[in-house]
């Protein structure tokens, strides 16, 4: 009789503590989950703000205007000769980019080139109406809302940065006309990319705010 | 030095040029075909308008190493093809030209703007011909010409 009675409270004791074990044990592990989760996010962020920098670059963001015609230069200028962007983002007949833009840099006359040379569509804007840099989380919404960038997630905005022509293109934007060469953005391709892994990987998050 | 087959309005011509030589100095210089004019050299103006591949495209600023074997179409043939014949013969209807050494860059432009868009608006055609300058100020004519041109297509 005793010794039933001191199994059962054994019983009790072990499955009370097992209980607390598993309680602890799960807050434990979502408090866990959460710092890695925010741990993943900051990363993922600061990846981001390396993307954004990249993206805001005269040689990206030129072409990713809100308005009607491109920019051109470091100081990104209005394209001159009232280049307008036209239905597709590729001129209009008459003044098409191809029109002068061929297929790949043309440095003894510094009119650059390379395939299929056209504007972003209004839906990637980066800039505002007045050829304002759009702030790195509006940079970062637009980029990841999939009804606006050709239904792109992570894996696609990393394939889209790694193998694009005119992405590549930034990092080889040939001579300018007076024979000086373009600046390229301010990280390599390879670091572009790398960034843009991490921040794929870490689920695209973008930084809060306006 | 290089040697270039180039298809300039149906015929095979060869050149034997600098790689970097813009396609309008081997018009005027090596193939004598002096219809398409130097204007500013930089793309601005729009004298200097040919079609390559059928694209309107400004011929001081392409080196001719990036031709290739697209086909080059200038103001000496336009005149072969219905669109540009109907151009040319409302240049002349509308009595388009003033001094006239922009008016190959023009008609060429608007070839390729009504090759395009059959009946373009007001703006359409502003948006086009927007960067072909004429010193003389033939806008208006130029415009009611490409209008006349359309009804004639």
């Amino acid at each position: 009789m005793l010794r039933s009675r001191a199994a059962g409270l054994l019983i009790s004791a072990f499955s009370c503590a097992f209980g607390t074990w598993m309680i602890v044990s799960g807050a434990l592990g979502q408090a866990r989950d959460a710092r890695r989760s925010a741990a993943s996010r900051a990363q993922g962020i600061a990846a981001w703000e390396q993307v954004y920098s990249v993206l805001t670059h005269a040689r990206c963001i030129n072409c990713h205007t809100a308005t009607v015609y491109p920019q051109q230069g470091d100081d990104r200028q209005r394209h001159f000769a009232n280049v307008v962007r036209g239905p597709e983002g590729k001129g209009v007949p008459g003044l098409n980019c191809a029109s002068c833009h061929q297929e790949t840099n043309a440095d003894s006359t510094g009119v650059p080139g390379g395939h299929n040379w056209h504007l972003a569509p209004l839906s990637m804007k980066w800039q505002d109406l007045n050829d304002k840099p759009l702030s790195t989380a509006a940079v970062c919404r637009a980029l990841t809302d999939r009804s606006k960038n050709h239904n792109l997630d992570g894996p696609g905005l990393l394939k889209h940065h790694e193998e694009e022509a005119l992405v590549h293109w930034a990092w080889q934007p040939g001579q300018r006309p007076d024979g000086t060469m373009r600046t390229v953005p301010p990280l390599t391709h390879e670091e572009f990319v790398a960034a843009t892994r991490r921040w794929a990987e870490a689920g695209t998050p973008c930084p809060r705010g306006r | 030095m290089a040697t270039y087959q180039l298809n300039v309005n149906g015929e095979r011509r060869e050149v034997t040029v600098d790689p970097s030589t813009p396609l309008l100095w081997v018009l005027r210089e090596d193939l004598k075909m002096t219809g398409t004019k130097y204007g500013c050299g930089v793309s601005a103006c729009g004298a200097c308008t040919v079609h390559v591949a059928g694209v309107a495209t400004r011929s001081c600023m392409l080196p001719v190493s990036l031709v290739g074997e697209r086909p080059v179409v200038t103001i000496e043939a336009i005149g072969r093809d219905p669109v540009g014949r109907a151009v040319q013969d409302a240049w002349v209807e509308k009595d388009v030209v003033q001094c006239g050494y922009c008016q190959s860059g023009q008609i060429m432009c608007a070839v390729a703007l009504l090759k395009h868009m059959p009946k373009p608006t007001d703006a359409n055609i502003e948006e086009s011909m927007g960067a072909n300058i004429c010193r003389c100020g033939t806008y208006v004519r130029i415009r009611e010409a490409i209008k006349s041109a359309a009804q004639r297509i």
